[in-house]
């Protein structure tokens, strides 16, 4: 038996595929990017808000109109993206597991608030629900709730905003069910309900929480459909972002940095919790 | 003559046989479903985007068009699609770069990373305005010498406006891309290079036409979203009406101060190309979804 020769291989041939020397162009423009685009203006906030001082940041981090807005913002979006969630699960389910005539317009519609500016949308929401409009006048006169330039209409912005987020998560997810497992839990003697919530609910948990946790976060953070529907009045319908806005007119840059910051660390923990949830949810599908 | 044995669905029972109640109730389930996720569809979505079309064109094609002549209007949109113009195309190469330099490689850190680049999502706009004011600001911005010894505006003017379009546009195009790779691997560029193609042609001439629907989906996300673009904008632009102000501004300044007709008519503008944008999202998503189903069945070729 012959030894076969062993091919040479080139020096550095594979340079540039993997474990570069130096970096590629590719990292290069990736990370300068992402220093002077990211980096730069996130530790600009940082280092002023290091600079209000401990004492200052707590207190313009808690000032009572601070505090009235976080509220409104974080509040009304948690209302918000749990109806969401309840509904984003029946319009998945109807778009998945059932056929109608006008399925794809209805699913070409869920899109829309990722579509549509959000200027455009609280234009037609402040139009729709406002007293003389199609919506906001029924409500008036059958139920005497004022959803305009009130905290209803903040909600109903950020139901808006958020609704795709839950469909689409938990669309996939309700697709790569196996309907034997159903089957089989029928033939055991479970009742409908029974099926839904012990074997069909559990398995799409991490999809709609994953889903609820994007809208929400979403929500707390979506500025221009609110500004417009709501009366940006604080105390009253007022959220994080506009009074953020407000400050910097009044030129009262600590307060409006400190605020700011608030609601990076708020997008930041956000994240980390989307993620985890996307982990979990990948791990269910696997296991 | 043979017998045929008709499918069990078919076999129906007897007319006396009564449906229990929850044979009933699961005969109704789905009806009850559609009905209401097409309703909650209708009042949320559908209503307040027809509502839209309804007010710009209350008074027929005429007036709608006249609108569209106003000079302010037309100034807006002009900065919008410079803003877009700019935008887009620095995102495009930053989200191809990032993509071929992130997504088949495995470091320390990769999840780290994407989540940084996904960050812009989850930041609210109004937070990303106000870092730019923060430092480019010419009398509190951190850099408020440099911006002041220059002479050249960034706060209230359109390279602020580009900025803030920029931050808030830029991960669409490397998740839609990571993914797509991430799923392709190696096997050709590696063919590419052996046979003694240069980076640069490996990229033009098999990366770059292997995720050639993803980045075109990724630059759709980015333009709808650059063109509709408002809190971060909002924020750094100062809204001067005809100098500072974009599209998605105009409408909401021209709405506060009642010029309804005039809002809704930027407004038809703005979402007429939501629309366009939509459209093409789902026919992307079709050829995309087809480039799939051939690498995977690529994939099975090379297995058996």
């Amino acid at each position: 038996m012959t030894a076969v020769p062993s091919l040479p291989l080139r020096a550095g041939s594979r340079r540039g595929l993997r474990f570069p020397g130096l970096p590629s162009w590719p990292w290069r423009i990736t990370w300068t990017y992402l220093t002077l685009i990211l980096f730069l203006p996130l530790s600009g906030m940082l280092l002023k808000a290091a600079g209000v001082g401990p004492a200052g940041f707590w207190e313009a981090a808690t000032s009572p109109e601070a505090i009235a807005s976080y509220k409104v913002s974080f509040g009304v979006a948690a209302l918000a993206s749990l109806i969401n969630g309840v509904f984003g699960l029946v319009v998945a389910w109807a778009l998945v597991r059932c056929r109608f005539p006008g399925q794809r317009l209805l699913d070409s519609l869920i899109d829309l608030p990722f579509a549509l500016p959000t200027a455009v949308a609280g234009l037609a929401l402040s139009y729709v629900y406002s007293t003389e409009g199609w919506l906001g006048r029924p409500l008036m006169e059958l139920f005497g709730l004022r959803v305009s330039f009130t905290v209803v209409g903040v909600g109903v912005a950020m139901v808006f905003i958020s609704l795709p987020f839950v469909v689409r998560t938990v669309e996939p997810v309700l697709r790569s069910l196996e309907k034997e497992q159903e089957e089989a839990a029928w033939s055991l003697g479970a009742n409908e309900p029974q099926t839904f919530f012990k074997v069909v609910l559990p398995q799409l948990m991490p999809a709609i929480l994953g889903g609820v946790a994007q809208g929400y976060s979403r929500a707390v953070g979506e500025y221009g459909s609110v500004v417009m529907i709501a009366s940006n009045v604080p105390f009253k319908d007022l959220i994080t972002p506009t009074l953020i806005i407000q400050k910097l007119e009044e030129y009262d840059f600590n307060s409006a940095t400190v605020i700011g910051t608030v609601m990076l660390l708020f997008a930041l923990v956000s994240l980390l919790v989307i993620n985890a949830l996307q982990v979990w949810g990948h791990r269910y599908q696997n296991g | 003559m043979a017998f045929t044995i008709p499918p069990l669905e078919d076999v129906q029972p007897p007319a006396w046989v009564k449906p229990s109640l929850g044979a009933r109730a699961r005969s109704a389930a789905p009806a009850l479903i559609v009905a209401v996720a097409s309703l909650y569809v209708v009042v949320v979505i559908l209503l307040p985007a027809l509502a839209v079309v309804v007010q710009a064109f209350a008074k027929g094609l005429g007036p709608f068009l006249e609108n569209l002549t106003n000079p302010d209007l037309l100034s807006a949109l002009r900065l919008s699609l410079l803003a877009t113009g700019i935008a887009v195309p620095c995102n495009v190469i930053f989200g191809l770069a990032a993509a071929t330099a992130i997504a088949r490689r495995s470091f320390p850190g990769k999840a780290l990373l994407l989540s940084v680049i996904d960050l812009p999502f989850s930041i609210s706009p109004v937070v990303v305005g106000l870092m730019l004011v923060l430092l480019y600001s010419p009398n509190h911005g951190l850099f408020a010498s440099v911006v002041q010894s220059t002479g050249f505006q960034i706060i209230f003017s359109w390279p602020g406006i580009v900025l803030a379009t920029i931050i808030v546009t830029f991960p669409f195009m490397a998740r839609e891309v990571i993914p797509l790779l991430e799923e392709e691997g190696w096997e050709q560029e590696e063919a590419a290079r052996t046979l003694g193609a240069s980076s640069w042609q490996v990229f033009w001439k098999v990366t770059l036409p292997s995720v050639r629907w993803a980045a075109l989906y990724g630059l759709i996300l980015t333009t709808a979203r650059a063109l509709g673009e408002f809190g971060a904008v909002a924020v750094v632009s100062g809204n001067i009406a005809s100098q500072t102000q974009t599209l998605p501004l105009f409408v909401e300044d021209a709405y506060k101060q009642y010029h309804t007709e005039l809002a809704f008519g930027a407004a038809m503008v703005l979402g007429g190309v939501a629309i366009v944008s939509l459209l093409l999202k789902i026919l992307v998503e079709q050829l995309l979804e087809g480039d799939r189903r051939a690498g995977r069945l690529e994939a099975e070729g090379d297995n058996s």
